[in-house]
């Protein structure tokens, strides 16, 4: 029973985690059709100026949040402008050397500027030693993260299903030459919903540096995890990326916890049997 | 058939009657270039045999992305399952003849090619591409687990071949080595001219361009690709077979994901959807690495990435692609 629980919260933490990266990733690939394999890097990104603003400046962490945030959604900016519209409706092949050429030359960077070591970024107090759930304790820094994720999924929920602009961006996902032709000028749906994903991915990649390290190659280590989880949930769809994340964070926490000797065997079996079986992910749309 | 024909008869390629001429020409052109790097890097051959190697990948890489239009990022699999195949057959089974053991580096990169084939193919677009990230995945994690044949995380080491025909034994310089490799691929480079000439390489072109005419038109998509898969896997066994052989040790990166993505990098740099592409990729971009990570292994890594960058926004077509169509336009005035 002990582990059962453990398990669990360590599946539902990690899962979380993936969600709050990989959701953005979810939203631009469906709606702007790139297979964007930089996008952990722009998470890698945020955890570094997250450190940086808390180690060494002696920041807040609330406030290295917010400034990883932003300054990692600055950064993307430029990025979007120059190298990303330009691949917008060319050939998976064409994205993904692109999106890796993007990979690389930040991996290359971080490891210039921050050195190769790995970077931890300091936990406020409240966050550090473990809660007292009544029947065991926890560590505060998991269900932080586990509340982040049901906070990021229910407001996106909410900014998607409920305002106008979610409107559009549905709109455009589902058909965005007709969209554009009704009036949604879906140049800036398109950049808005690229730095909310950016955005996210770099307060995903803070709120998880406890589960998955900043060091300079996390962008290439868990760059294949996110677009997996992309591709089971279904390009586009919040729910499907929730179930995707839950499931492959169920499936390779138990297999870490009960078979560690094969690493991520089971995980990657378990891809290739869904994908198999559901070619859309999980919870696609069939076109 | 008819449109395909008349599509690929459209290639400048097919239409010159000369090609016999043209392809003695690339042949003699590929010999020259190994003469001249046998006697400028005399004490560098085995870079130049690993870039043989590595050529080899890319060309049977080349064969499913570039002629079937297949965009996967674990085509280590079958190098890497060629290598394990030769080696563990060196060291387990004592077949130490180097020819036997690229035999069993090819049957065991086509068995490789097979399976990979069969799961990569029942998907498309992102799927197919994520497919192909958990396959080389869990190639690896099965050599990393099966150490009592592979030797794991510590390499299979212990393979010794004897010498070619009895007569060249592997020195320590590796020149039989690099003899060795330029011979597997000027042979493997002439069949597989003959292969995508033949009426399947055509009709492997036609799946590239429009899938739904060809099966309409009665060809069977799936076991076209399916063959085509395992020819390349024959091709990149045999690659690995003779990384086995030179290096004398097969490591677990010659099944990882990195070696996948470069080689596809390599790919696209040369220019895909021509053999001479997938040669030119692979020795252009191995030389570059050699230099630079040699000068500053720091920058390796972003200087790869800002010429990725850099050729899908001026080079598409790859430094091949866009020389040919250079050298077109330059006739065409004239």
């Amino acid at each position: 029973m002990q582990t059962v629980l453990s398990v669990g919260v360590d599946a539902l933490a990690y899962g979380m985690v993936l969600f709050v990266i990989s959701i953005g990733l979810s939203v631009t690939m469906g709606l702007m059709r790139v297979v964007n394999l930089a996008h952990g890097a722009f998470a890698m990104i945020g955890g570094y100026i997250a450190s940086y603003a808390a180690r060494d400046l002696g920041l807040g962490y609330g406030l290295a949040i917010l400034i990883a945030v932003a300054g990692t959604i600055l950064i993307a900016i430029p990025i979007e402008r120059f190298l990303y519209r330009r691949i917008y409706g060319a050939p998976e092949l064409t994205q993904v050397l692109m999106t890796i050429g993007i990979t690389f030359c930040v991996i290359g960077i971080a490891n210039y500027v921050f050195g190769p070591t790995l970077k931890t970024i300091p936990l406020p107090e409240t966050l550090r030693g473990p809660v007292d759930l009544g029947f065991r304790s926890i560590a505060a820094h998991k269900l932080f993260a586990i509340a982040c994720g049901v906070v990021v999924a229910g407001a996106l929920w909410y900014l998607i299903e409920r305002t106008s602009f979610g409107v559009k961006l549905r709109a455009s996902v589902d058909n965005a030459a007709m969209a554009a032709s009704l009036g949604v000028r879906t140049k800036i749906v398109y950049a808005v919903s690229f730095a909310v994903a950016v955005g996210l991915a770099a307060f995903g990649g803070i709120v998880g540096a406890e589960l998955l390290p900043i060091e300079p190659y996390y962008a290439l280590r868990y760059m294949v995890t996110f677009l997996v989880v992309v591709s089971v949930g279904g390009a586009g769809s919040i729910p499907g990326a929730l179930l995707a994340c839950l499931v492959l964070g169920a499936i390779d926490t138990t297999g870490r916890y009960l078979v560690p000797e094969y690493g991520e065997f089971f995980f990657y079996l378990a891809v290739i049997a869904i994908v198999c079986v559901f070619p859309r992910g999980l919870l696609g749309r069939n076109k | 058939m008819a449109a395909i024909e008349t599509s690929a008869a459209a290639k400048p390629e097919t239409a010159r009657p000369n090609w016999l001429l043209r392809d003695l020409t690339g042949l003699a052109i590929i010999l020259i270039v190994a003469v001249i790097g046998y006697f400028l890097f005399p004490n560098n051959l085995a870079l130049l045999t690993r870039i043989l190697g590595i050529a080899l990948l890319v060309l049977s890489l080349d064969l499913v992305t570039g002629y079937c239009g297949v965009a996967t990022l674990g085509h280590a699999a079958l190098f890497g399952a060629g290598a394990y195949a030769s080696g563990i057959a060196a060291v387990h089974f004592g077949i130490t003849d180097p020819i036997a053991m690229v035999g069993v580096g090819a049957i065991g990169g086509a068995v490789a090619g097979l399976l990979s084939g069969i799961v990569i193919l029942r998907g498309h677009g992102l799927a197919q591409l994520v497919l192909s990230i958990a396959v080389i995945h869990l190639f690896h994690e099965a050599a990393n687990k099966a150490s009592s044949y592979t030797g794991g995380s510590d390499g299979l080491a212990g393979i010794s071949p004897d010498p070619v025909f009895g007569l060249f034994g592997f020195d320590l310089w590796g020149r039989t080595a690099y003899g060795f490799g330029v011979a597997l691929l000027v042979i493997v480079f002439i069949l597989l001219r003959f292969l995508v000439r033949s009426p399947f390489g055509m009709l492997c072109r036609g799946i590239r361009e429009d899938p739904i005419r060809v099966s309409a038109m009665g060809a069977s998509v799936q076991g076209t690709l399916i063959k085509m898969y395992v020819i390349s896997g024959a091709v990149a066994g045999v690659g690995g077979a003779l990384n086995a052989i030179s290096t004398q040790v097969v490591g677990l990166d010659s099944l990882s994901f990195t070696t996948s993505a470069e080689a596809l990098v390599m790919l696209v740099l040369g220019g895909t959807g021509s053999l001479y592409g997938a040669l030119i990729g692979t020795v252009t971009f191995m030389w570059f690495e050699d230099v630079v990570s040699a000068a500053n292994p720091f920058h390796w890594l972003t200087i790869v990435g800002a010429l990725l960058i850099a050729v899908v926004l001026f080079a598409p077509k790859g430094l091949y692609g866009t020389a040919a169509s250079l050298l077109d336009r330059y006739r065409g005035r004239s």
